[in-house]
């Protein structure tokens, strides 16, 4: 708290909660999820292209063995699920996962100690977690729908798409009605998807701050929460790996 | 929890990255993996050729060994029954050689023999000559030089 606010709890809670932004109305931006997602994904991302471009065959290094690692096992997550050809699912599930996890991991940075740091700076509010932004977790997830029905038309052609969102699951006569199956069905995706992921996190930064309101009892709870929350961190960046693949594999094969 | 522009630049970000994967992270990362499984691969299956390989001469040398050591007990035999021979004919020859030393040592002998005899006679009857003279030049005892003379001739 170096805002110099009130030193309530709700204005504590609500100053830890709001975004840094610039813009007015829907041009409104969110600073803080734009610049940590984005400085993370390219510390991440040019990091392994980097990596990659000098991967060596007969002797890797530690931390090539560590990609390697982390990238075949993602590999075997596809090969389980997706069947199709496209050459796409595997590196969308790596970008997914990694990034997803690391900005998850911002969880686990004390929650006062960047708005501490940057308070002194004069920038009063800041959110360090860019999946407790819904705008973030939506972006990702429309692009994914996005690509999902990219992937549809691709695979079966606009004719066997259409056709396919007419007729399944109750045939040809039922058209409207499987119509707006299929609209439920799709839509369901990318909002449970985007919503997963914010609420986990979202609720495990209130956890945090709520803990880090309770003055000393915080060190005995923080540690322990913060541990937990290395599975939770882990687990929702996989989930939402997994289920970007299965929604792909769902698109490029046709249903019933 | 508003939505606002945040996730249209979210969303550009997020494609960003999926690009970068597609392009640079997982393209030269699959194609190492993929060689070194080939590498491996081809190294166990020199590995396994070379152990064959290794049985193979291990067959071979020992087929090897045991003919040389049939080839060398023959040529042993050979050698020994040669051996044999040569000392058979030797002796034989030695004994013809030494019969031959044998005999003509033997007749060297009978000719020196023969040589002194005949040597002897010649001295003897120059013997019988002198003594004679000397006696007839003393006196002549006929009988007594009679005797004389027919105990040399028995005496030679």
């Amino acid at each position: 708290m170096a805002s110099g606010e009130a030193l309530t709890t709700s204005g504590y809670i609500v100053h830890h909660l709001t975004n840094l932004t610039v813009g007015h109305g829907f041009w409104t931006f969110h600073l803080d999820s734009l610049i940590v997602s984005g400085l993370l994904g390219l510390f991440a991302f040019i990091g392994m292209a980097r990596l990659a471009s000098k991967a060596a065959i007969k002797e890797p290094g530690k931390m090539q063995t560590f990609v390697e690692m982390l990238v075949s096992f993602i590999d075997q997550q596809v090969k389980d699920t997706y069947h199709g050809k496209s050459a796409l699912i595997t590196p969308l599930a790596v970008t997914i996962f990694v990034w997803v996890f690391l900005m998850n991991a911002m969880d686990l940075i004390p929650v006062d100690f960047i708005p501490l740091i940057l308070g002194m700076g004069g920038v009063h509010y800041f959110k360090a977690v860019p999946t407790t932004d819904p705008n973030l977790t939506f972006g990702m997830s429309l692009t994914v729908f996005a690509m999902m029905l990219i992937m549809g038309v691709k695979v079966k052609g606009v004719g066997g798409f259409l056709h396919e969102v007419f007729t399944v699951p109750f045939g040809a006569k039922l058209a409207p009605l499987n119509l707006l199956f299929r609209v439920i069905e799709d839509v369901a995706k990318p909002i449970s998807l985007a919503l997963r992921l914010f609420g986990n996190m979202y609720a495990g930064e209130m956890v945090f701050i709520l803990i880090a309101l309770l003055g000393l009892w915080q060190l005995p709870l923080a540690l322990p929460w913060a541990l937990f929350h290395i599975l939770i961190i882990t687990l929702q960046a996989f989930v939402f790996m997994m289920l970007t693949i299965v929604y792909m594999s769902m698109a490029s094969e046709s249903h019933g | 929890m508003n939505i606002n522009a945040t996730l249209i630049g979210e969303a550009i970000w997020f494609g960003v990255f999926i690009w970068i994967t597609m392009k640079y992270v997982w393209p030269p990362l699959a194609k190492a993996m993929a060689d070194r499984q080939k590498l491996i691969a081809d190294g166990l299956a020199a590995g396994e050729r070379g152990k064959h390989e290794l049985e193979l001469a291990g067959k071979r040398s020992a087929d090897a060994l045991r003919d040389a050591k049939a080839k060398a007990a023959e040529i042993i035999a050979a050698a020994e029954k040669r051996g044999a021979q040569m000392v058979e004919e030797a002796k034989l020859v030695a004994k013809v050689e030494a019969d031959k030393v044998v005999a003509s040592g033997r007749a060297e002998i009978a000719q020196q023999v023969e040589q002194a005899r005949a040597e002897l006679r010649g001295r003897v009857a120059d013997l019988a000559v002198a003594g004679a003279e000397r006696i007839l030049k003393r006196e002549v005892d006929a009988r007594a030089h009679a005797e004389m003379l027919v105990a040399l001739k028995q005496e030679l």
